[in-house]
């Protein structure tokens, strides 16, 4: 039995990816407020989870049951379970050309408003909005008339993502591998951006292959992903363990690279 | 992806309706005195009669182009109707009141009201309905400016000595099989003259209808910039739903006098046919213009619609320190086929020219861009720049570009740049992530790819032209 009390219920999830089962018997639960951090080697399934979750396509599910604020997760379409408040943070956020960020936001803001039987945001309210956001994660304002993601560097990027983040306001974030690519300060600022989101209602997967991330978003509960399924969890001190011993004492079979390799 | 982007390519064609009018149609076949009776009706002078006569024996002895990237049955012109009017038009109606309300109601359907009142400020509307010209809205006002805006059949009758001559000017008779078809069929189109140093004081435009069945659209529009004037013209096109495929030829010629400048924008959505190629306009177009000194011609075409589209505006840059721009949006869907560019033809001094084309092929469409830059021996500095985009849709459509470039002027400068991209699964699901659905994600997408030739439509046709973008993408994805 999941507890009522959860945001998020992943039952002994197993999905694939070109045939290739990744996720092998995944449990987790996050309840409104936390924030969990996930570790694990290369290949381990930490960026298939975050896909399979928001329902990208090619991500198949096996078997295993995920439900978020009651609902079942696994039926919606990839946009419906944006609109319930899921969001993914991507590692390598891919570019628009020619579509403003403004505008490319405001459509999101819109479709998730409408999904709630809101009305669509004002035009000068969503620019008062979209400014604040701009200002929080440190981009300047002319970023809102760029093309998304367009010649963006990589920390751009990622502060770009926090952004949407800021005006989307999920439920649930998945952070997938946020730090990967960013310098001391655009880690600072990247998290600071999400602390600043931490609330009682919303809850934070932060995905990551360093400890350093962790510095500076403390999570509630550290998790070991390895060969798709959960192989050890504990709190904040279980991440300074990892970054001193490695991953290779919490394997309990060789991972399939190994096998290859 | 592919698969949920070839279900959301069905979509419905929003103008396919046909009205309930009662038209005067002439029955299949083309011969000499098929002409004469159009020139009859069209009560037009001898001359006339002999210059269409004059295009008709030419034609007889050309043959139907097949360089093209597109594949169609032969054409049978003789199963074609060369001439259909409502009969409620014979009277010629003198106002708007005498208009058969069935016509009127037809343009209201497809958003172009023709009472004054209602329609979009500081628009001008011609309106023709198969072969006859139905209305022409703010005729009054445009004269005072000394703007001459009406049907080409009329300007015929009043306007003879212009007519005579640049009709044919930029665009010879026998330019080419389909060019020389309609000068000696053509029916009606817009005549537009612009006096010397006058700004026109509104939009100009036409809005083409074919409502008939086995009817062919010849229209005809020449438009006549004179010294240091400025105008900008618009023109839209729609047609019924129908299992058979319907010939529509047209020829546009644009003169640009010295120091004028005239700025020409289509939104073209012919009934495209089905999602398996059935029925659908044959859209065969010659359109050209001819720029004097310090002139400037842009064109600015969306081409979304027909089943076979054939179409290369152009511009004769004969004037030193002329300017010639083409900016293009083609989409093709379903069994779309499009082979459309342009043609810069430098021959003055500092002639400069910018082509920006932007293809869009979807379901199992083919889309090509052809172009020509030629810079002749007397094109000293002059320039062009030309850069081609293709984004794909799925993978079962086709992008094609076919450049051509002949310089015979050491010193003229000429850059090509082409690129190919496709809507990407990673851009599909950024934005269904972000909680967009995936129609609206592709048509975001899409819109962006064309943004920098919206950023040339007159402002209320930009809307439109992404709105219709919309509409023909619906389903793109399912």
């Amino acid at each position: 039995m999941s507890n009522s009390n959860n945001l998020l219920t992943i039952k002994d999830l197993y999905a694939s990816v070109e045939e290739k089962q990744i996720l092998k018997g995944l449990d987790l639960e996050v309840k409104p407020g936390e924030v969990h951090a996930i570790m694990g080697p290369n290949g381990a399934g930490k960026s298939t989870m975050g896909y399979v979750l928001s329902g990208r396509e090619g991500y198949t599910v096996d078997s295993g049951s995920v439900v978020l604020g009651g609902e079942d997760l696994l039926d919606m379409e990839t946009e419906e379970r944006a609109r319930a408040g899921l969001f993914l943070a991507f590692q390598y956020p891919v570019e628009i050309p020619g579509v403003s960020n403004l505008e490319f936001l405001k459509a999101s803001v819109d479709a998730q408003r409408e999904a709630r039987g809101e009305e669509a945001i004002s035009s000068a309210d969503f620019l008062k909005e979209a400014k604040a956001a701009c200002k929080k994660v440190d981009l300047p304002i002319s970023f809102l008339k760029r093309g998304v993601n367009e010649g963006f560097s990589g920390g751009e990027k990622k502060r770009n993502e926090l952004m949407q983040m800021l005006l989307l306001q999920p439920k649930l974030c998945i952070l997938d591998e946020t730090d990967s690519g960013l310098d001391i300060d655009a880690l600072q600022v990247v998290a600071e951006g999400v602390n600043s989101q931490r609330s009682s209602d919303r809850s934070f997967i932060v995905v990551t292959h360093y400890q350093r991330l962790l510095d500076y978003i403390k999570p509630d509960f550290v998790h070991v992903l390895s060969n798709g399924k959960i192989v050890k969890s504990g709190d904040a001190s279980l991440a300074q363990e990892l970054e001193a011993q490695g991953y290779a004492w919490l394997q309990t079979e060789p991972t399939e690279d190994e096998l290859e390799g | 992806m592919t698969e949920q982007i070839d279900k959301a390519l069905a979509r419905e064609y929003e103008a396919g309706f046909v009205s309930d009018v009662e038209s005067e149609t002439f029955a299949p076949g083309l011969d000499e005195s098929v002409i004469q009776r159009i020139s009859k009706m069209k009560g037009e002078p001898e001359w006339m009669l002999e210059w269409r006569l004059g295009a008709f024996r030419d034609w007889l002895q050309m043959e139907e182009p097949d360089w093209a990237l597109v594949d169609y049955p032969k054409i049978d012109f003789q199963a074609i109707s060369y001439y259909s009017a409502p009969k409620s038009m014979k009277d010629k109606p003198k106002s708007l009141d005498e208009v058969d309300p069935e016509l009127l109601r037809t343009y209201e359907k497809l958003g172009i009201p023709l009472i004054e009142q209602q329609m979009l400020a500081g628009v001008a509307v011609d309106a023709v309905f198969d072969s006859v010209s139905v209305v022409t809205t703010f005729r009054e006002k445009l004269e005072e400016a000394g703007v001459i805006f009406c049907p080409i059949s009329e300007a015929i009758q009043k306007y003879p000595d212009l007519v005579k001559k640049y009709l044919g000017s930029v665009v010879a008779k026998k330019d080419n099989y389909y060019s020389a078809l309609n000068c000696a069929v053509f029916t009606d189109g817009s005549f537009v003259y612009i006096p010397k140093g006058t700004r026109c004081p509104m939009e100009l435009s036409t809005y083409f209808r074919i409502n008939e069945q086995n009817t062919g659209q010849f229209e005809r529009t020449l438009i006549i910039a004179d010294e240091g004037s400025h105008v900008s013209y618009l023109e839209g096109c729609t047609a019924p739903q129908r299992d058979e495929n319907q010939l529509h030829a047209a020829v546009v010629e644009l003169v640009a006098m010295d120091d004028a400048e005239i700025k020409y924008s289509t939104v073209q959505n012919w009934y495209p046919g089905d999602e398996d190629g059935k029925g659908g306009i044959y859209n065969f177009v010659t359109k050209r213009g001819v720029c004097h000194t310090n002139a400037k011609i842009s064109w600015t075409q969306v081409e979304t619609g027909s089943a076979v589209t054939w179409k290369y505006p152009s511009c004769v840059l004969k004037g030193d320190n002329s300017v010639g721009e083409f900016y293009s949006v083609a989409l093709t869907r379903g069994r779309q086929q499009a082979d459309t560019g342009t043609k810069m033809i430098h021959l003055g001094k500092n002639t400069k020219s910018t082509i920006i084309a932007k293809g869009i092929s979807a379901g199992k469409s083919n889309g090509s861009y052809r172009g020509l830059v030629r810079m002749a021996a007397g094109a000293e500095g002059a320039r062009n720049f030309t850069q081609c985009d293709s984004l794909l849709i799925g993978d079962q459509c086709g992008a094609h570009t076919f450049p051509y470039v002949e310089s015979r002027n050491p010193s003229a400068i000429i850059e090509h740049e082409a690129t190919t991209s496709k809507v990407s699964d990673e851009q599909m699901f950024l934005c269904q992530q972000r909680g967009l659905d995936p129609e609206k994600a592709v048509s975001m997408i899409v819109n962006g790819f064309c943004k920098e030739v919206f950023k040339e439509l007159p402002m209320e046709f930009a809307v439109e032209a992404g709105k219709l973008l919309e509409i023909s993408l619906e389903g793109s994805v399912g």
